[in-house]
């Protein structure tokens, strides 16, 4: 994050984040024989691939000053498209295809509204939020759709071969992979911090603000998409009421990873580290013997330790640099945390 | 962006995380479940979800069955009802090496395939209160279900008419939109209702629009309660399938000193206070300690290979003989009907 250049002491948020990762991956093993596993292992990676693909598109958009609360609501729109095609009797190959247009599609109307006609992005998303999942209870109604084809069921929740990895286990390499080297190894990455960090200077200095947010909510509309195939399959049905709440999962993952909700600040391994993280503990927890209500305690309570520790270790190392520094490199440090 | 840096540093986090992950691989296989006598088997049961007083109940009689066959029971589950939630926890169930699962099924779809995941572990799956889809039916070996699922729904509507003295509309407060228990009773209340009550009808034309979903949540059950009312203020009854939605219903009743009759499916401790003061005539329900008690002998008898299933065979449990009909299902009876004159008794029961 903003502190490369700093001594070696100091720690940034997402490298904090896979000390955490590893952290929970040997207390878990200590603490639970059933824990470090293979199987356990499939399990975890099967319960967070969608989140974690959907989390892939929103470090963009957070990083670039936007945030999408509609994803919940588009994988699930996406998964009712597919059920509903289905049903109609269309091969549920062609079903798939649709189910992606249906999310790529949502996410380009949110995008459109946002930078056509200068919405808010949060205004926006909650709208959409209701209205997705609105279409889904139209498309579905209260019957969800079974009986999807075996073929397919069975890469949903099977593993690969004389493997422990689940088969979603392929397009979440890929994706985060390509969106790893996208965001810190293009143009269009830079162009994102840029935007994140001043819109109106970015303008100026040539980046396509509009075009490239236009093009955020169409990637997070897709991998949305893309998290509604897997979660159809995973699950084995369509259903109207799929995914609830998952938005707050990804944003959580998302800024545990250490993207600055103001935006401008992230990396691509930090959030993929949080994502595996939340899965790692909760799965973790569960096996100790926690109940589900004390799982809600924990998720609620790392949400709120990555919103507020940023702002106190920022404090507190202005506050030293103060204190302890030559005037000039005081000078630089201020300006970083402007 | 002090590129070169940063990609030394991410190649040096990527080596401690492949390390680990290979630790994590190499730390070796799930332990095999032992298998065998009946004593010591361990047993999961899980309800839809662990806050509602229903599965209480449920998790009562299982465990009292379980210290009767000398078995482990370990109560565990999601603390919202639906599959995806539950998933998560059959998926620990298979993790920890468990005998026997013992389910109610949050989501008649979306756990079919954990569940057959956890039947290929070797773990005996028994479906108790609410079953898989028929379709599904392979993935467990019996189900153990209160009564024929059109006479739950069709008592209820029995009930109300009693209450409105058979004329007025009426509507229903159910769990979820998705909840396959309440929409088969809710499908088998429209007809029967047209049949038997000339003078009664569904505030919103057919049953399917008089019905209100408050997901088995207090709060939004509250809710639904007064839309009905706000929306058709000359309602003259409401039917709640479903234990939360009928406890609120009666609470926001007295609250707001609503005149509108309500009855359907509430847990008789809950329910007493209103019962002894008359805002409810009567509610009804199985025994769902029964419900429990029974589905843990099912499942112990067919881990030890007394039975198996199929129609026509049978099992034992506290004495009397259950035999599986058509469906591979076991039911136990017609709803039993909670009053002033018996609650009573049966508050201090479940």
């Amino acid at each position: 994050m903003a502190n490369f250049s700093l001594p070696k002491i100091q720690l940034s948020w997402d490298k904090g984040v896979v000390l955490f990762l590893v952290l929970a991956i040997f207390i878990g093993s200590f603490s639970s024989e059933y824990f470090a596993t293979a199987s356990n292992l499939s399990f975890v990676i099967a319960s967070i691939a969608e989140i974690a693909i959907i989390a892939t598109a929103m470090t963009y958009l957070i990083i670039a000053g936007e945030i999408d609360l509609s994803v919940a609501s588009m994988m699930s729109l996406s998964s009712a498209s597919i059920g509903f095609a289905f049903r109609e009797g269309l091969p549920f190959e062609i079903a798939i295809l649709i189910g992606l247009a249906v999310g790529l599609a949502a996410g380009l109307f949110n995008g459109i509204l946002v930078t056509f006609f200068g919405l808010p992005s949060l205004a926006v998303t909650i709208a959409t939020l209701a209205l997705y999942r609105g279409l889904c209870w139209v498309l579905l109604e209260n019957k969800p759709v079974n009986q999807l084809p075996e073929f397919w069921i069975s890469l949903g929740f099977r593993n690969i071969p004389n493997t422990f990895l689940p088969w979603s286990t392929i397009p979440l390499v890929i994706l985060a992979a390509a969106a790893w080297v996208v965001l810190h190894h293009t143009k269009t990455g830079r162009w994102v911090f840029a935007i994140g960090i001043n819109p109106e200077a970015a303008k100026f200095s040539g980046v396509p603000v509009n075009r490239v947010k236009l093009g955020l909510f169409a990637y997070s509309g897709l991998m949305s998409g893309v998290a509604g195939v897997i979660y159809t399959l995973r699950f084995a049905s369509a259903s109207p009421d799929g995914g609830v709440g998952y938005e707050l999962s990804v944003i959580a993952a998302v800024l545990f990873g250490g993207v600055a909700i103001a935006g401008g600040v992230g990396t691509m391994w930090g959030v993929l580290a949080a994502v595996v993280s939340l899965g790692v503990m909760r799965s973790g927890l569960q096996l100790v013997g926690f109940s589900a209500n004390a799982l809600l305690i924990v998720s609620g309570g790392l949400l709120l330790i990555s919103v507020i520790l940023p702002k106190v270790t920022e404090f507190v190392r202005i506050r030293n640099s103060r204190a302890s520094t030559p005037k000039i490199k005081q000078k630089n440090e201020e300006k970083k945390y402007e | 962006m002090r590129k070169k840096n940063m990609n030394k540093k991410v190649a040096k986090v990527l080596s401690v995380v492949a390390a680990s992950v290979l630790a994590l691989g190499l730390a070796g296989c799930a332990p095999a479940g032992d298998s065998g006598s009946s004593e010591g088997l361990k047993i999961a049961i899980m309800p839809k979800a662990i806050n509602i007083g229903y599965f209480t109940a449920w998790n009562e009689g299982a465990q009292k069955a379980c210290e009767e066959l000398g078995a482990t029971c370990d109560y565990i589950g999601p603390n919202e009802a639906t599959g995806p939630a539950q998933v998560e926890f059959i998926n620990q169930v298979i993790q920890q090496g468990y005998d026997v699962l013992v389910i109610s099924a949050a989501d008649q779809n979306a756990i079919v395939p954990s569940l057959q995941k956890a039947k290929e572990a070797g773990i005996t799956i028994v479906t108790s209160d609410a079953d898989v889809a028929a379709e599904s039916k392979d993935s467990r070996v019996v189900s153990i279900l209160p009564s024929a699922a059109d006479r739950i729904g069709t008592a209820e509507v029995d009930w109300i008419a009693e209450a409105v003295g058979e004329k007025g509309s009426i509507a229903v407060l159910s769990a979820s939109a998705t909840a396959a228990n309440q929409n088969v009773w809710i499908e088998a209340m429209g007809p029967y209702l047209t049949e038997n009550y000339p003078n009664m009808s569904w505030v919103g034309g057919t049953v399917d629009k008089s019905t209100f979903y408050g997901d088995d949540d207090a709060t939004k059950s509250t809710q639904q309660f007064n839309a009905i009312l706000t929306q058709y203020p000359d309602v003259a009854g409401i039917i709640s399938p479903t234990t939360v939605g009928v406890l609120a219903a009666a609470a926001e009743k007295k609250a707001k000193g609503a005149n509108v009759k309500v009855t359907g499916l509430g847990l008789p401790s809950e329910m007493a206070p209103y019962i002894e003061d008359g805002t409810v005539e009567k509610v009804g329900l199985w025994n769902p300690i029964d419900l429990g008690y029974v589905a843990v002998y099912a499942a112990v008898a067919a881990k030890n290979g007394t039975f198996d299933g199929a129609v026509g065979s049978s099992f034992e449990a506290g004495g009397k003989t259950y035999a599986v009909v058509d469906g591979n299902i076991v039911f136990l009876g017609d709803p039993f009907t909670f009053t002033k004159d018996n609650i009573a008794e049966f508050k201090v029961i479940y």
